[in-house]
């Protein structure tokens, strides 16, 4: 499903590693299309990645039933993402710290990191059932 | 891109040169199996070449971590050579900088194997 206005883009998508890949090249091409700079470009769509990799993954398990929604849009000062899930739902204040001493050669647990880490705010919002993420970046800014 | 391995031995090390996109999925577990492949092989001196890795998302990130921990496990040693500044910026992020040993010269590299 895609929007009217050339800005703000929602897709309804499949549990798939291909979804991630959408998500993220969509992100990846709004960030060109609001000027932003290369390696600000990688940043911002590694973490658009990233949520999109935890919706398929940690939320709908690659479950065929279930759908992400990414709906981007740039509101000429911020652009801002969201991406939801159809799963369990996620408590952020449950996930361990990847840099703590003896999680730092963990096999995993480090996205939702790089996702704050990448992105201006980030919050949560628990759907029933689900987990909202929605990312911003505000323009003219770097981080 | 999908991610590309390819193998080199040079004195007793290891070398493999990947590039493309290291990601969830694919390129994860090809890393995975080759790090594996060669400690079944006991080649224990592994130099992760990432000259032309163009990107690394958390589950490569996390797994050159557990690949670090396998070979140290079977007694030897995996260091990382070349890193381009977008892995370089996310190791740094991830502190995972200080706990690989990184070369930027592959001669020299090779020489702190022995």
């Amino acid at each position: 499903m895609r929007g009217q206005e050339e800005t703000r883009v929602t897709y309804t998508l499949e549990s798939s590693l291909e979804s991630v890949d959408k998500v993220e090249q969509t992100a990846e091409q709004m960030a060109r299309d609001a000027g932003i700079d290369e390696d600000e470009t990688f940043k911002f769509s590694m973490a658009v990645r990233e949520a999109a990799v935890n919706a398929v993954l940690h939320g709908n398990a690659y479950d065929p039933q279930k759908r992400i929604t990414a709906s981007f849009e740039n509101t000429g000062e911020d652009i801002i993402i969201r991406i939801s899930d159809q799963g369990q739902g996620l408590d952020p204040a449950k996930l361990p710290d990847p840099l703590a001493p003896e999680n730092l050669l963990r096999g995993s647990g480090r996205g939702i990191f790089l996702i704050r880490s990448f992105m201006d705010e980030v919050h949560f919002r628990q759907l029933h059932p689900g987990t909202e993420l929605t990312l911003i970046k505000h323009l003219g800014t770097t981080k | 891109m999908s991610m590309k391995i390819t193998t080199r031995q040079i004195d007793g090390v290891t070398i493999l040169d990947l590039s493309g996109r290291i990601l969830l999925g694919e390129g994860s577990v090809q890393l995975r199996d080759a790090v594996r492949d060669l400690l079944a092989k006991g080649q224990k001196k592994i130099l992760l070449n990432l000259g032309d890795v163009t990107y690394i998302d958390s589950s490569g990130i996390g797994e050159m971590a557990s690949a670090l921990t396998a070979v140290h496990h079977q007694g030897g040693d995996l260091k990382l050579l070349n890193l381009t500044k977008r892995v370089h910026d996310v190791l740094q992020i991830t502190k995972l900088y200080t706990v690989f040993d990184i070369k930027d010269d592959e001669a020299s590299a090779i020489a702190s194997f022995a």
